[in-house]
């Protein structure tokens, strides 16, 4: 920025699109999507009163389904059974993936976890984790003078 | 069976077709989907989580049956998205029949967010044993 006032006019020309480009990159929809590492992927929603993470686990029975949370760990456990075909049937295209999965993930904070509430509705979780009472944000009043 | 296959971790996008625009303002994906053909059924099996029997659409035109699925993006008062791996979008796929479906027997399951299509196969295409004399 400092020197931009001694670059000759291409130069400036080059040096603004490239901040274009890096805005662009910079601002996208994908910025906060990341890879999750292993299935099912998890978004988290918080606020200073606790979290809820929500899965997509489609054709997951919730007796199959098993969700354990120790300290700042969510372990989510499950499993997916196939169509059971018989001899006379043949797959002519297989994309979905089936069998046992499982994964935790660290939480930003401490929950209750007396409190933790799960729902299943459509094929997606719902894990609602109420803040720890004693890690919740404290408002602190400036007493004026 | 007894071959597993891992689940996806990634959806995939609906191409947008040359010189069109979506008229809905979110992602759509297509869903990953299944079929096997029993002996008197073709058997359609698609994932699309947070998709209710009343917000799917199953049409069959000509010989192109089209799935959509509307989804509605999740609103959370007072929460805010700290931590994405996933999207919530509609899904879309299609699928070209043969002629040997019988269009009016087609049944539609959505349960725990899986779609079951059961297409039974026409009288006439379904398989006959024919025996074979010994002359």
């Amino acid at each position: 920025m400092y020197r931009l006032y001694g670059m000759p006019t291409a130069w400036r020309e080059m040096e603004r699109i490239r901040r274009e480009m890096n805005r662009l990159f910079d601002t996208g929809p994908d910025r906060l999507l990341r890879q999750a590492a292993a299935f099912p992927p998890m978004n988290i929603w918080s606020s200073d009163e606790g979290l809820v993470v929500t899965a997509e686990i489609p054709g997951v029975n919730v007796d199959d389904l098993e969700i354990t949370v120790v300290n700042e760990t969510l372990t989510l456990k499950g499993q997916r059974a196939a169509d059971e075909i018989n001899e006379n049937s043949r797959y002519h295209r297989r994309e979905r993936g089936q069998g046992r999965f499982a994964r935790s993930i660290q939480l930003p904070f401490p929950v209750n976890s007396g409190e933790v509430d799960a729902n299943m509705k459509d094929g997606v979780l719902y894990v609602s984790l109420p803040r720890a009472e004693e890690d919740k944000p404290r408002k602190i009043t400036v007493k004026g003078s | 069976m007894t071959e597993e296959k891992a689940i996806e971790l990634q959806k995939e996008q609906v191409p947008v077709a040359e010189g069109t625009e979506p008229t809905r303002e979110c992602q759509c994906f297509v869903p990953r989907a299944d079929i096997y053909e029993t002996p008197d059924s073709i058997v359609v099996v698609t994932d699309m989580p947070g998709v209710t029997a009343e917000s799917l659409d199953v049409t069959l035109e000509k010989n192109i049956l089209t799935i959509n699925g509307y989804v509605s993006r999740m609103e959370m008062p007072g929460y805010g998205l700290t931590w994405a791996e996933y999207e919530v979008g509609d899904y879309q796929r299609r699928f070209t029949l043969s002629d040997e479906v019988d269009r009016d027997g087609i049944e539609a399951v959505m349960k725990d967010g899986v779609l079951r299509l059961y297409l039974p196969k026409a009288k006439a295409a379904q398989t006959r044993k024919i025996d074979v004399k010994v002359g």
